[in-house]
């Protein structure tokens, strides 16, 4: 018999999609009831896996599925940041009129996906997780179904995710068909640098993963999906699948292949790099606040890869530092953006923050500290991001990759200045309402102080993430 | 463990300016507000002041050292002072204070920003001078671009917003070469610990490269010619105080920088590029003062003398002589105080006559005479007329360099009497001659804050120029030390080779 305990939040989770789902089809005008049961239910699995934290590094499911402090942390960052989703977005659906019952519902069976891709230990397994989590991402791109931008992006995400998937599965299959194995451990055990179907095989299951963090040059999609979909739906999207895509990929090239590193590390290189300069140079000339972003977060995941090109432990836990700053950043970030609300209508062109500072000083003020430091200035948390990163890969001598990745900052320096200075510098405009819920002030005050006062105590997440040693 | 006095300097203004932030004034004066951060500022110079008194100047080491763990593992919080960055600790502290009387008598449009962003500066300035880790260094030099920004975007002029943009992107494009450095550093010695890395030094083979990537972040700070042009531009765009914060603090970080880090970390590949600073200063001294001759904006004039000034400072240090160095180290306390109460200057008339066009001006001493007077003794600190600070620093610097190199120190000197020329000529045009403008006679003389904040700063321009001796007498000790370890190290590496 195995030892089920340890799968307990991942058992706890299906079971509550699985009753919310029968709740909701039985109860009439139970969409808000549903939505808070999830946050709770959110805040419970949260609670479940702290519980855990002190397992370390045990498998189920004949080595398939690992429970190891990777994979915990990672999944605290997923849950964590999908209760602060939660919380932020109940007023944006109400007022869009998205709040069906299955929009929750949908959110926890994506994050079921997640953790499922987190764990995985197995080609199989993470392609279950993958295509759980993708398809009800489909569903809730679109789920402003009486807007045609949110209609085009849902579809556009699915056929191009579909086609990534096609690519990511057979790569996998290419996998299987040289190394004889579809779990990770026997597949380290069988595989050696001179079979190029194994080359190949991680080639596409790269080009798979590089879809759905982003990754240049397959970041098409990101742009128009961030747009088109719910800002919530986006805020979700923009935090949510690269934690667990990163941990995929984290597991993916440093255990079965962490031998092979000559054949994968140059891929890694050249996509870090080239999403680095495209997301910088990109966002430029952009209007809308949640295309920039998208661009900022193509940038971003650049930045997060460049620690996983370093192939050393110091560069895994520099790009899960890097993820878990990433995402308290972004999350602040959409806060502002929830928060730009006149008359039932949500702002979301850039041109709509002018002189923001003079009427919202604090709103504008949270903005000043979230964009310096998606710039990556010090002393506030963006630099340590990135400063964490690059300590791994200037230890690797890795100088040019260091050089490329500090200059992109400057570039994007740039367009985040550019907010900065309509906020501050510019005309005024009419007010936006200030009635905001606790949920959204919480999240957008927490994660301020987060990145402002991040400098003092550094050391805390250091800490945590220094215990993760995949190596 | 003794009360530390180093962080509480650092401390005290950001604690300052979360009161101000968090306060409401009743009404829209925001009288709280100023006396707070009048108070906060005079209290901090007070502190250092004490500093000062306390501070053993017969010791080479650094002292009120304070080393805690920072970020576990890799680095520590350590800050320190030694008889070079005290001095412009005490620069920082004394500035402050009269950029917070000039701005809040001038400025009403959001004062309450305008308080914190000179606040969350001097923090961030304090720290930069005392930090004794590299990252902790970068973390407070970098972090300055931020209030800056703020500063000249908000209440800048017409092009504040292309000045704000060229000041913030010139100065990140160099730092972050810095910051490559620093990580290697780490990597290649194993710590960031200034302290330690003097003593341990840094394997030559690497010193050039880490020499060149600590040199371009200096020289945009500096500025150095070529890389000059963001401060004409941020100067004559930033408020007065901004412009007051620029060249009196501002500049002097990458000065302090090169002393430090330069000469200090890398010794070696300081004596290879010597040529290459001395080039760019003398380009600098030359063609700047040159181009400041020219200058129709008296604000750009002043600018341009900056950069003038600051190719003294930079040959002066690379003498690697005590009287270069020292000189140095002089003439940047000096131009800190002389261009502060110059920006101020111009600030008076432009407050009045809303321009800074030399041509709009002419015959001032008959409707200001006290200006006058004092905008003569700034003008003359500025050229470095004997009994004024800023000829002690030129004095030094150019016997360092007749020690280094007669020729370099001959074209060195012409650079004085350009300074002269520039300055002179300026100050002719807008205070003698005949009345032309109608607007100019109805100009009223200084008012009280005025002229107290401009004889705050000339008393220790004249002091200094007389007695110079309390401030060459702090700085001896370190800067001896410093050409010590410099020579050393010299000679090791030519003995080994």
């Amino acid at each position: 018999m195995e030892n089920l305990e340890i799968i307990l939040p991942e058992i706890f989770l299906s079971l509550t999609i699985m009753f919310l789902l029968l709740f909701g089809v039985f109860k009439n005008n139970s969409s808000k009831l549903i939505y808070n049961l999830t946050t709770l239910s959110l805040i419970i699995l949260f609670a479940l896996l702290l519980n855990l934290y002190q397992f370390s590094d045990l498998s189920i499911f004949n080595n398939s599925y690992k429970v190891d402090s990777l994979a915990t942390f990672m999944k605290l960052l997923t849950i964590g940041s999908g209760i602060f989703v939660m919380l932020t977005s109940s007023k944006y659906i109400e007022i869009n009129n998205i709040n069906k019952m299955e929009y929750p519902i949908l959110i926890l069976s994506s994050i079921l996906g997640m953790m499922v891709m987190i764990s995985s230990n197995d080609l199989i397994v993470f392609y279950m997780g993958l295509e759980l989590q993708s398809l009800a991402l489909y569903v809730l791109a679109s789920f402003n179904r009486e807007n045609l931008l949110s209609t085009e992006s849902g579809l556009k995400y699915f056929v191009l995710s579909a086609l990534s998937s096609g690519l990511l599965l057979y790569g996998c299959s290419l996998i299987y068909g040289f190394s004889r194995s579809t779990n990770f451990n026997i597949i380290l055990e069988n595989s050696s640098s001179g079979q190029y179907g194994i080359t190949f095989g991680i080639v596409f299951i790269l080009v798979g993963l590089a879809f759905k963090i982003s990754a240049v040059p397959f970041h098409m999609w990101a742009p128009d999906v961030y747009q088109g979909s719910p800002t919530s739906v986006t805020t979700f999207f923009a935090v949510l699948p690269k934690i667990a895509a990163l941990s995929v990929f984290i597991r993916f090239l440093y255990v079965p292949f962490s031998e092979m590193n000559d054949q994968w590390q140059m891929i890694i290189i050249f996509l870090s790099i080239a999403s680095m300069i495209f997301g910088a140079v990109a966002a430029i000339g952009q209007k809308n606040l949640k295309r920039l972003i998208a661009y900022s977060s193509i940038g971003h995941m650049g930045y997060a890869l460049t620690g996983l090109a370093a192939g050393t432990n110091q560069g895994i836990q520099g790009s899960i530092s890097y993820i878990a700053i990433y995402l308290v950043m972004n999350l602040a970030f959409f806060s502002c953006m929830f928060m730009l609300r006149r008359n039932n209508e949500y702002y979301e062109s850039i041109e709509d923050l002018s002189g923001l500072s003079k009427n919202h000083p604090l709103l504008s003020f949270s903005l000043l500290i979230i964009l310096f430091s998606l710039a990556g200035i010090p002393p506030l948390a963006g630099f340590f991001a990135k400063f964490y990163v690059f300590m791994a890969v200037i230890e690797q001598k890795m100088y040019f990759l260091a050089i490329v990745g500090l200059l992109s900052t400057v570039i994007a320096a740039f367009y985040y200045l550019r907010i900065i200075k309509i906020i501050y510098f510019d005309k005024e405009k009419e007010k936006f309402e200030t009635d905001h819920h606790l949920g959204l002030k919480f999240t957008l005050a927490v994660s301020t102080i987060f990145i402002l006062a991040y400098f003092i105590y550094p050391s805390g997440l250091t800490e945590i993430v220094s215990k993760i040693n995949i190596i | 463990m003794d009360f530390p006095i180093i962080s509480s300097l650092i401390i005290l203004p950001t604690i300052g300016a979360l009161f101000i932030l968090f306060t409401k004034s009743s009404n829209s004066k925001y009288q709280s507000s100023k006396y707070v951060a009048l108070f906060i500022s005079l209290a901090n110079f007070i502190l250092s002041i004490y500093l000062w008194l306390i501070f053993d100047k017969s010791s080479i080491n650094f002292q009120f050292v304070e080393n805690r763990e920072w970020l576990s593992g890799f680095i520590n919080y350590k800050v320190g002072v030694d008889g070079i960055s005290i001095l412009f600790i005490l620069l920082t502290t004394f500035i402050t204070p009269i950029c917070i009387i000039s701005v809040i008598s001038t400025i009403e449009h959001r004062l309450k920003d305008f308080l914190i962003a000179i606040l969350i500066m001097e923090t961030l300035m304090i720290g930069v001078f005392c930090s004794l880790d590299l990252v902790i260094f970068y973390l407070f030099f970098e972090g300055g671009l931020i209030p800056m920004f703020l500063i000249i975007g908000i209440w800048g002029g017409e092009r504040r917003v292309y000045s704000a943009f060229k000041f913030f992107l010139y100065t990140l494009l160099g730092s972050v070469l810095m910051l490559i450095a620093i990580i290697s550093i780490y990597w290649i010695s194993g710590t960031t610990d200034v302290e330690k890395l003097y003593e341990i030094g840094i394997r030559e083979q690497y010193q050039k490269l880490l020499w060149l990537a600590f040199f371009s972040s200096f020289a945009v700070k500096t500025p150095m010619w070529p890389v000059h042009t963001w401060l004409p531009d941020a100067h004559v765009e930033a408020p007065t105080v901004g412009s007051v914060l620029l060249a009196a603090i501002l500049l002097k970080m990458a000065g302090y920088g090169f002393i430090r880090f330069s000469v200090g970390l890398f010794p070696i590949a300081s004596e290879y590029f010597v040529p290459l600073v001395f080039a760019l200063s003398l380009i600098a001294i030359i063609y700047t003062s040159l181009v400041a001759l020219m200058q129709e904006d008296m604000k750009k004039l002043i600018a341009y003398s900056s950069v003038a000034h600051m190719g003294f400072v930079t040959l002066g240090i690379f003498t690697m002589t005590q009287q270069g160095i020292e000189g140095s180290i002089f003439q940047m306390i000096s131009h800190g105080l002389v261009s502060a109460a110059l920006f101020l200057s111009v600030g008076v008339v432009y407050d009045r006559n809303h321009t800074r066009l030399i041509k709009k001006y002419g015959g001032l001493v008959t409707v200001m005479p006290k200006y006058g007077v004092v905008f003569m003794i700034f003008a003359l600190g500025s050229l470095g007329l004997p009994g004024t600070s800023g000829f002690i620093g030129e004095f030094l610097i150019l016997m360092g360099a007749f020690k280094k190199s007669f020729l370099v120190a001959t074209i060195a000197s012409l650079g004085v009497i350009l300074g002269a020329a520039y300055i002179l000529w300026m100050y002719k045009r807008v205070v003698f001659g005949e009345i032309i403008h109608e607007q100019i006679k109805s100009m009223k003389d200084l008012k009280k804050y005025e002229l107290l904040i401009l004889i705050l700063l000339a008393i220790p321009i004249i002091f200094f120029g007389f007695y110079p001796e309390p401030l060459i007498n702090s700085i001896e000790i370190s800067v001896t030390s410093l050409i010590d370890n410099y020579n050393t190290n010299l000679t090791q590496s030519i003995a080994k080779k």
